[in-house]
């Protein structure tokens, strides 16, 4: 059994669906932070039979929005004195905000200097999200 | 302030406004000729446009107003580089109100993100066309007294058709109404447009054949189908014909049918059409002038929205 210390102060980013933990830790900047962190892959769980975990020895800001969007069924545990002082449970956002751009060539967000691209959940049991500029579907 | 960018910014009750006033201005012109003494409109195109700017800039002359803009992006700074943002900013120091066409879809949403003044969208590329959709639904309303429980038909080319893709949604706010979408399967609607309707619960039919479908249309919006839409020449020449609207094919269809089409018009509409009284297109360019001048009206606040939004 692997054994990974249990943290005193920072986040665990916990039920991540098996193969996703690279991501967010890469969307997150994780390997900037000189803190510890630890990814556990294919760590068992009941809920999903496995799953990936991230556990960062650290408070940090994170884009909560964006971490919905990689991954809803996501849950964020905020440790305090080690024991978990609040649990946020994670869902598909309304919308994003500069964290995908829009693909479609005929968009203004081709052309337009520094605009904020902006996607609109369209339909959430397919996690479709439509440009609110071009309403093209992003794919 | 409001801004127009979508029909949809448009409840029903505001859209029903718009059409009263509008034929209240047909019918009493007078009354409304100086109302917008001392403003201006601006029309910023991007992109050639015959009936869309000189109608806004007609409107605009017929309540008593000025126009000032551009006809081209050539004759702006955009070939300087300026940004959309920059301009509608710059413009709002000079004008009231102001229409824009622009070839990049979403354009006239960043511009009223960043305008001091209404805008009106003239058009974005292919999305969408909204004043060109107000003057479809004051056609349709004029004519046949309604908006609710008509059976629709939309033909030719529907994947980049926005003028399509506006009417559609409005329609849809409307109950009771069918939609018929016939065109080459290469140029079906988008996919959004079928999930608003279904969305909606609007009840609709697609198909390649107008001859299938026009006996149970009360409007039948033409539009162009181009050569250069299809990704081979065979499939062009096996449906080119199917999309031409003429005699023969009208022999079907029901005596009281209203024929649309935003225009320009190449030769989807047999000339010999135009003599029939169910064809509409040219009186649908009136229309679009006294539309343009209820909407100016209403976004310069100097005839006040009655109606809550819905």
């Amino acid at each position: 059994m692997l054994s990974i210390d249990s943290i005193k102060k920072g986040v665990v980013i916990d039920h991540i669906k098996v193969g996703g933990a690279m991501q967010i830790y890469q969307h997150l900047n994780l390997d900037k932070l000189d803190c510890s962190v630890a990814i556990i892959k294919n760590a068992k769980s009941g809920k999903l039979g496995k799953k990936d975990i991230i556990k960062i020895e650290d408070r940090i800001d994170m884009d909560l929005d964006a971490l919905g969007y990689i991954d809803p069924d996501i849950t964020v545990n905020i440790i305090e004195d080690g024991a978990i002082t609040s649990k946020l449970k994670l869902s598909l956002p309304d919308k994003l905000i500069n964290i995908i751009t829009c693909k479609n060539p005929r968009c203004i967000t081709s052309i337009e200097r520094e605009i904020v691209h902006v996607f609109k959940l369209w339909d959430s049991r397919e996690k479709i999200y439509r440009c609110a500029y071009c309403e093209q579907e992003y794919k | 302030m409001r801004h127009v960018i979508e029909p949809t910014d448009l409840s029903i009750n505001e859209l029903d406004e718009l059409i009263a006033l509008a034929e209240d201005i047909r019918l009493n012109p007078v009354k409304y000729a100086d109302c917008c003494k001392g403003k201006i409109l601006a029309a910023l195109f991007y992109e050639a446009s015959t009936r869309t700017r000189l109608s806004f800039e007609s409107a605009m002359l017929s309540l008593g107003g000025s126009v000032i803009g551009f006809a081209s992006a050539d004759a702006s700074s955009a070939v300087k580089g300026e940004s959309v943002a920059d301009t509608v900013r710059t413009v709002s120091n000079y004008a009231d109100i102001c229409a824009i066409r622009h070839p990049k879809e979403g354009s006239a949403l960043v511009a009223s993100q960043y305008s001091g003044i209404p805008v009106i969208n003239a058009g974005d590329g292919g999305h969408e066309h909204p004043t060109q959709t107000l003057t479809d639904l004051l056609t349709i309303h004029t004519i046949k007294r309604t908006l609710s429980g008509l059976t629709i038909g939309f033909c030719g080319d529907l994947k980049f058709g926005r003028t399509v893709h506006s009417l559609v949604k409005a329609l849809s706010l409307y109950p009771n109404n069918r939609f018929l979408l016939v065109s080459p399967n290469e140029l079906r609607a988008p996919d959004y447009i079928r999930a608003t309707l279904a969305n909606r619960g609007c009840e609709y039919q697609e198909g390649e054949l107008l001859d299938t479908h026009i006996r149970h249309m009360d409007v039948l919006y033409m539009t162009r189908v181009q050569r250069e839409r299809f990704f081979n020449e065979e499939d062009y020449l096996r449906l080119k014909d199917s999309y031409i609207l003429n005699m023969a094919k009208l022999v079907n269809a029901k005596s009281d049918l209203s024929i649309l089409h935003p225009l320009p018009r190449v030769n989807e509409i047999s000339m010999e059409v135009d003599g029939d009284p169910r064809a509409q297109y040219f009186n649908q360019v009136r229309f679009g002038k006294l539309i343009r001048m209820a909407l100016i009206l209403k976004l310069l606040e100097i005839v006040e929205w009655r109606g809550g939004r819905c």
